[in-house]
């Protein structure tokens, strides 16, 4: 893994109104690997990861992503570069699998599929396991199947720099630790710069090579999962008290409840009071 | 996970065939229909030259028909590519009410002299200014996050209202003869379209629609909303912008050759959208034209040809058109 930054921020600003939503924020991603973005609700991660994604312009400041800045640099060149794909896709157009993922091929091909195209599409349809799939129209699909059809339409695009907002969200355990291996599997197999934002902090620990912590709307702390999987970085970040425990080689942050929970070998009135766990 | 490669038959994964089952029953009766307008009922029998003479006439009306349909067909699954939704159409959004405004200040503050010039150079710049404004005003809607589909419907009816009304307004004030001249105008039927501008519109035409089909794979990818078209790199807003320009100036054509049609663009989207399983707009486009030929020749030949009710061609399409666009709405609502 090189040491030069493919992703640059440069005092880069985002204000809704009044409201300072990010920044100013000045942040390098070395080349390869998957960084996460954590964060309480609000920390700004999404709107970082969608103005480094030039879907949202920054107020101020300069990105660039691959050499290019995304400001002024060609809509095309900057489709080969960098891929985004946001937590929520709502589309008009009925696809099945296979067209979803053919339209990642559309900087490269213009929507001629030449011979290579075709390659990609069943490459990028077998990393993410959807072979048996890829005649189905996306409405038929469950939640899962659907958010791995739209990452590997973004893997067919063969970026550089891929960027993911909560490919997690709505995924069941099952699901979620198989989209974190094979994000885990482009980075290392592939070579992509994968960033992602990720709400649940132990998937960052497990599966990232570098986490970010945001909160409101500036970098609080950045290194190595070891580095922010700490109990003080962490209660700072999310401003709430965070444990971290070590469980067979991976830091875990428990915050479930503030108060230590009681031994349960002990009998314990409160565990079999339903009002009780209610109010957690 | 990666070294499961079941991988499936190429060829059958690559060719998508488009079933043209419905292309060929709606051209196959288009082509029924102009026949039937030009050679049903013919006064004159077949062999002498009179024959002839009523064939070429009623021609005129078989090209404004397929100038109108071409028209609204594109225009109208163009604008639902360009906004994301299936349902709003530009004419739903107050255009037409826009063309009545604008010919009426025409009238009003130019006066007779504005009906006194005629000829394809008025049409231009009568049909540019249109364009300016419906880009300008649809532009301004559709950008933005206020796409909330029911304040868009609720504006687009709000605004129809109220060009209508100062439309109403301005004619009141209009002096008879003024008004006399204005309604032939914004009454206009199939019959009523001018024979010499109509080359003028169909060359126009023709040129637009070869400009949207050979954008037909970047349209593909601007109906998948804006993030994902940007993320595969397509100039989002100057493609949107594009698309109302082309949109605008496709109304503006039809509306000044036969007058408004509320429900008939959205009659023939709908329609296509049933038809077709792909949503490509290599497929989806020629089949709305083919079916927006087939129901406008349909009407117009069983209403002049068979019942001699002429006038009520538009009427009954805008009928038609206004129950689908309702049993749409409350069958699926507004999403």
């Amino acid at each position: 893994m090189s040491t030069t930054p493919v992703i640059t921020l440069d005092g880069v600003a985002k204000g809704y109104g009044s409201t300072r939503a990010l920044g100013p924020v000045d942040l390098e991603i070395a080349r390869g690997g998957v960084t996460a973005l954590v964060g309480p609700n609000g920390a700004g991660k999404s709107t970082m990861l969608t103005i480094i994604g030039r879907l949202l312009g920054a107020d101020a400041g300069a990105v660039r992503v691959g050499g290019l800045d995304v400001a002024t640099a060609k809509p095309r060149e900057l489709a080969k570069v960098v891929s985004i794909l946001k937590q929520e896709n709502h589309f008009v157009a009925r696809l099945t699998v296979r067209q979803l993922v053919a339209f990642g091929r559309f900087p490269h091909s213009q929507g001629r599929l030449a011979a290579s195209d075709h390659e990609a599409i069943d490459e990028a349809i077998a990393f993410l396991d959807l072979a048996h799939l890829e005649h189905r129209f996306l409405d038929e699909l469950s939640g899962g199947q659907r958010q791995r059809a739209f990452v590997a339409m973004v893997l067919a695009q063969d970026t550089e720099v891929v960027l993911l907002d909560e490919p997690l969200a709505n995924l069941d355990m099952r699901h979620a630790a198989r989209m974190m291996q094979q994000l885990r599997d482009a980075a290392d197999v592939l070579g992509k710069t994968i960033v992602l934002v990720v709400h649940d902090v132990n998937f960052a620990s497990v599966y990232a090579d570098r986490i970010i912590a945001l909160a409101d709307g500036g970098i609080v702390a950045s290194g190595a999962p070891d580095e922010i999987m700490r109990g003080e970085v962490l209660s700072r970040v999310f401003d709430t008290p965070v444990d971290v425990v070590e469980h067979a080689g991976q830091r875990l942050a428990v915050y479930y409840r503030p108060e230590p929970v009681p031994d349960p070998t002990r009998s314990d009135p409160t565990r079999s009071d339903p009002t009780r766990s209610e109010t957690r | 996970m990666a070294e499961v490669m079941i991988r499936m038959p190429r060829a059958a994964a690559r060719t998508q065939h488009p079933r043209p089952l419905g292309a060929i029953i709606a051209g196959a009766a288009a082509l029924v229909f102009v026949v039937g307008i030009l050679v049903w009922d013919n006064p004159v029998p077949y062999g002498q030259p009179g024959f002839w003479i009523i064939v070429e006439s009623r021609s005129v009306a078989v090209a404004t028909i397929a100038l109108v349909a071409v028209c609204q067909a594109l225009a109208t699954v163009l604008f639902h590519t360009a906004t994301g939704n299936r349902i709003l159409t530009p004419s739903i959004l107050g255009f037409d009410a826009l063309y009545t405004l604008m010919q009426t200040a025409l009238v009003f503050v130019f006066g007779m002299a504005a009906t006194q010039v005629e000829g394809p150079a008025k049409i231009l710049v009568q049909s540019l200014a249109m364009m300016l404004f419906a880009t300008l005003l649809y532009g301004w809607l559709f950008s933005g996050r206020r796409q909330n589909l029911h304040v868009l419907l609720l504006v687009g009816v709000v605004l129809g209202v109220g060009f209508g009304s100062v439309s109403t307004f301005l004619q009141r004030l209009l002096t008879p003869s003024e008004f006399d001249v204005l309604a032939s105008r914004l009454h206009g039927s199939i019959g009523n379209a001018n024979p010499e501008v109509l080359p003028w519109a169909e060359l126009v035409v023709a040129a637009i629609a070869v400009v949207v089909w050979r954008r037909r794979r970047v349209l593909d990818v601007l109906a998948l909303g804006r993030d994902t078209a940007v993320n595969l790199g397509v100039a989002y807003r100057r493609e949107v912008v594009g698309l109302l320009v082309v949109v605008a100036a496709l109304i503006a054509i039809s509306t000044t050759m036969i007058g408004p049609m509320t429900f008939f663009g959205f009659l023939v989207a709908t329609l296509t959208y049933q038809f077709v399983r792909s949503d490509r707009h290599g497929v989806v486009l020629p089949l709305a034209v083919l079916i927006g030929l087939a129901s406008l020749t349909g009407a117009y030949f069983v209403l002049q040809h068979v019942f001699y009710t002429a006038g009520l061609v538009t009427v009954v399409i805008e009928f038609v058109g206004g129950l689908a666009f309702l049993i749409v709405i409350l069958r699926k609502g507004l999403r």
